[in-house]
């Protein structure tokens, strides 16, 4: 690594100040940073400090993302050849979601991180590490079919108006993935619902066996008016249609496990996420009026986005709230209104992206109450004490 | 005896180069130096000129806010050299010892015959004031203020801190003098003792409250300690000591002399053996680590210990408040792929790295950043190792945009640098929080007087 690290010596001087590529100098310091942890030493203040940093921090997300990404990519083309009717092994199924989803987990990451390239150049700070992350939620949230141009235009909007307009990573409001998806769902309605989207192929009216829909869950039962065709455990281990990394229920809890394992995600948040989901569904069940709040509990809790929004959307530290009290507040709120959302709103009837917007949104609220209540311990204390 | 007080949050970071309960041996060094710099919002001004002879408690500059308060010389010789910086900024007072150690006799009193100004003007015309600190603010003492309490940390919880029992051990009688002297200060005088320690030099100490505590560092803060016992309040006041200087207040006393003897621990990965030390406040570190290091790269040398202690060069002096000397590698070289490894030998709070499968492992850690700075994004890591109902980021925030009424109602009175500096040591970002503290007091101080 020596001879790497000469060469890179060697050609630093032209991305600084003043260099041919000076325009160029974040780009540069961006992939110098990553090949090489840097040998800045703590100037004031402590002189030790925790090995942990923001790159392995999104690196350890990235990471509680890949079981739920290589489930998708077989499922992709499992789905595929399901509605297709061709009987095929596992690697062609594997190789036909490859095939559809690696180009847009490409052009979500090179489209995001050209803006943010050029963010940083012209902020003159370091890139940050927060796209890695983004970059690998937008493909997951998105349905399989979906055209690569409008992969490319909803990372765009969500990296600009999401998040670089309010300083960049860690200023942003809401959730920037989320904030794709949104954009998609309400600017291309009509692409991001319906039968065909969520199978590949499908859209392009390539051949569908007799009886087969390619409708999720939760559109079934809307106009169903029940999920029995998607079994507990087909939905819990996910061979069934959806966004691409959302359906498997199991390889996301594996997320979960890393995530909750090496400290980087909330679990307050996961859990409370699922209590009030769970709690908001049983009191649907016990009124029961429409076919949709009959769906059990625990059927909610394996269907569409709900454990993905749960494990992966709500728990982003930086649209979520940041106090110990409002994460369970935060979280037990998200659950309630997906559910809600999925039940009452036969238009669209998946809840948890609009939930975890709506909460984004409240989140410095519910924050705002928790350092309050901090206030006035201290202040009742000094007239106690007075 | 009252109950254990349990400190939960926290966390002790595993450091090789623990010193035994030993002594070394090093002969004293020639040069002393007083640094203006380790005391926040001090001006100094100079009292005598390079090449004046001094001796042991002669002054050598005092405050210009506080013109009561004075600096002395901690051994005879003469004035060699007034170290300045930018803008002409004083940083070192050196003194060039002659060997005597020839001290200004200040009289033998008996404390038990004094009232509170006698006190004060012994303390402050022996040099021995500054030992005194205040909370809020963590400042020299104010001469006209009346403390609600004098608190004292009986053990140091911080890495390889050393360890009071052993130091104190020999020192009861000045130590119990000492006391005697505060008493006139502050009726309260409360000592915060390690239940798992014996701590016979506080525990057999009369006219005292001893309050024990347990758990992880920071449970042996001063500041901790207080915000357990009587949190401070808007208005409140209370002064801080060191368990060395009370000593060396109680030994001006008896002996009417003032005391500048100190131990000190040397300390680190890089000492080859850490021991304790017989000492003198300010001394030049040359004879502790001349032979003592492992030079197989760049050293860092910290007066104080690897959270709050300033770095110095390997001539440098010891701090006034530090009864530690700490070396650990510099670690400015570049990581290939650092973030991305397994990690087996770094050591982290987030399980990311393997090193959670050696627990008990002790880390040769060095003072690299290990990443860049960020804007925050991680939550709730600064609650983790605080313990204190303080929301951490919050009052940070506040400091950050300068809001006074908010870095008020969120405690920034109870906090000093030590308190946070854990804060600092987990944070993902990276953000220098003992700098960002350091500017909300000053503010506070410059606001609010």
């Amino acid at each position: 690594m020596k001879a790497l690290r000469n060469y890179i010596d060697k050609i630093k001087p032209h991305f600084e100040k003043g260099g041919k590529f000076e325009k160029l100098h974040s780009t540069f310091d961006a992939f110098e940073t990553l090949l090489f942890v840097p040998n800045t030493t703590n100037k004031n203040g402590v002189h030790v400090r925790d090995a942990m940093d923001m790159k392995r921090t999104m690196a350890t997300v990235v990471l509680a993302l890949v079981p739920a990404l290589l489930f998708g990519i077989w499922n992709a083309g499992y789905q595929h050849f399901l509605a297709t009717g061709q009987e095929m092994d596992f690697w062609a199924m594997a190789l036909h979601g490859a095939w559809k989803v690696i180009p847009i987990v490409i052009v979500s990451y090179v489209t995001g991180l050209v803006i943010e390239f050029i963010f940083a150049q012209l902020r003159g700070h370091e890139v940050n590490e927060g796209f890695l992350v983004s970059g690998m939620l937008i493909p997951l949230v998105l349905p399989v079919d979906i055209p690569l141009w409008m992969v490319a235009v909803a990372t765009a909007f969500a990296v600009i108006i999401g998040k670089e307009v309010f300083g960049g990573t860690g200023m942003n409001i809401w959730n920037p993935a989320l904030l794709a998806r949104a954009f998609l769902f309400f600017a291309y309605p009509a692409y991001m619902s319906g039968d065909t989207i969520w199978i590949s192929g499908l859209t392009n009216g390539e051949g569908i066996v007799d009886g087969y829909s390619g409708a999720t869950a939760l559109g079934a039962a809307v106009t169903s008016g029940n999920v029995d065709k998607f079994s507990l455990m087909d939905s819990f281990l996910g061979f069934i249609p959806g966004s691409i990394g959302e359906t498997s229920t199991l390889a996301i809890l594996l997320g979960a496990v890393i995530l909750i394992y090496t400290g980087v995600g909330s679990w307050r948040i996961m859990l409370s996420v699922f209590a009030g989901g769970f709690l908001m569904a049983l009191g649907f069940n016990a009124i029961g009026t429409t076919p949709l709040m009959q769906i059990p509990a625990l059927h909610h809790m394996v269907l569409g986005g709900f454990a993905f929004g749960a494990v992966f959307m709500a728990t982003d530290p930086v649209s979520a709230t940041r106090t110990t009290r409002g994460k369970y507040i935060y979280g037990f709120l998200v659950g309630v209104l997906s559910i809600m959302i999925r039940v009452f709103n036969p238009a669209y009837p998946e809840g948890v992206m609009l939930a975890i917007l709506l909460m984004n949104t409240f989140a410095p609220l519910i924050d705002h109450f928790v350092v309050e209540g901090n206030i006035k311990r201290r202040l009742k204390r000094a007239s106690v004490n007075a | 005896m009252s109950e254990v007080i349990k400190i939960k949050k926290g966390l002790d970071i595993p450091l090789k180069g623990k010193a035994d309960n030993v002594f070394g041996q090093a002969q004293l060094p020639d040069l002393f130096a007083i640094k203006p710099t380790d005391f926040h919002g001090v001006v100094p001004k100079m009292v005598i000129k390079e090449g004046e002879k001094v001796k042991a408690g002669s002054v050598l500059f005092y405050d210009k806010y506080q013109p009561d308060v004075k600096f002395v010389s901690p051994v005879s010789g003469e004035l060699k050299a007034v170290i300045r910086g930018e803008r002409r900024k004083i940083l070192e007072v050196v003194v060039q010892s002659d060997g005597k150690n020839e001290s200004l006799d200040f009289g033998v009193q008996d404390i038990a015959g004094l009232d509170r100004e006698a006190v004060v003007k012994k303390l402050l015309e022996a040099g021995a004031w500054p030992y005194l600190r205040q909370r809020p603010y963590d400042i020299i003492a104010r001469v006209n203020d009346t403390p609600k309490a004098i608190f004292i940390s009986g053990f140091d919880t911080a890495p390889l801190a050393p360890d009071y029992d052993f130091i104190m051990t020999g020192k009861e009688k000045d130590f119990q003098a000492g006391i005697d002297a505060l008493k006139k200060l502050s009726e309260q005088i409360h000592i915060g003792i390690n239940d798992e320690a014996a701590s016979k030099v506080f525990t057999n100490t009369k006219g005292v409250e001893l309050h024990r505590f347990k758990g992880p560092h920071p449970a042996g803060n001063v500041g901790i300690q207080i915000g357990q016992v009587m949190p401070i309040n808007k208005g409140d006041v209370i002064w801080t000591i060191q368990p060395q200087e009370v000593a060396a207040i109680g030994k001006l006393f008896t002996s009417g002399k003032p005391d500048f003897e100190r131990t000190i621990v040397v300390a680190g990965s890089e000492i080859k053996k850490p021991a304790y030390y017989h000492t003198i406040l300010g001394a030049a570190v040359t004879p502790y680590i001349g032979n003592n290091l492992n030079a197989s790269e760049n050293l860092r040398l910290i007066s104080g210990n690897v959270l709050t202690g300033s770095q110095i060069s390997d001539d440098g002096y010891l701090g006034f408040y530090h009864s530690q000397l700490t070396a650990i590698p510099e670690g400015d070289k570049y990581e290939f792929m650092g973030w991305a490894a397994p990690g087996f030998g770094k050591f982290s709070t987030s399980r990311s790295f393997f090193s959670w499968l050696t627990p008990n492992k002790n880390y040769r850690l060095n003072a690299n950043m290990h990443g860049g700075k960020r804007a925050i994004v991680v939550s709730g890591e600064y609650e983790k190792v605080l313990p204190m109902d303080i929301m951490a980021e919050q009052l940070f925030k506040a400091i950050l945009v300068e809001d006074i009424d908010k870095m008020e109602q969120l405690g920034i009175y109870e906090l000093a640098e030590e308190d946070i500096a854990l804060c600092e040591f987990v944070c993902t970002s990276k953000m220098n929080l003992q700098k960002i503290l350091r500017d909300g007091i000053e503010l506070m101080i410059k606001e609010l007087g």
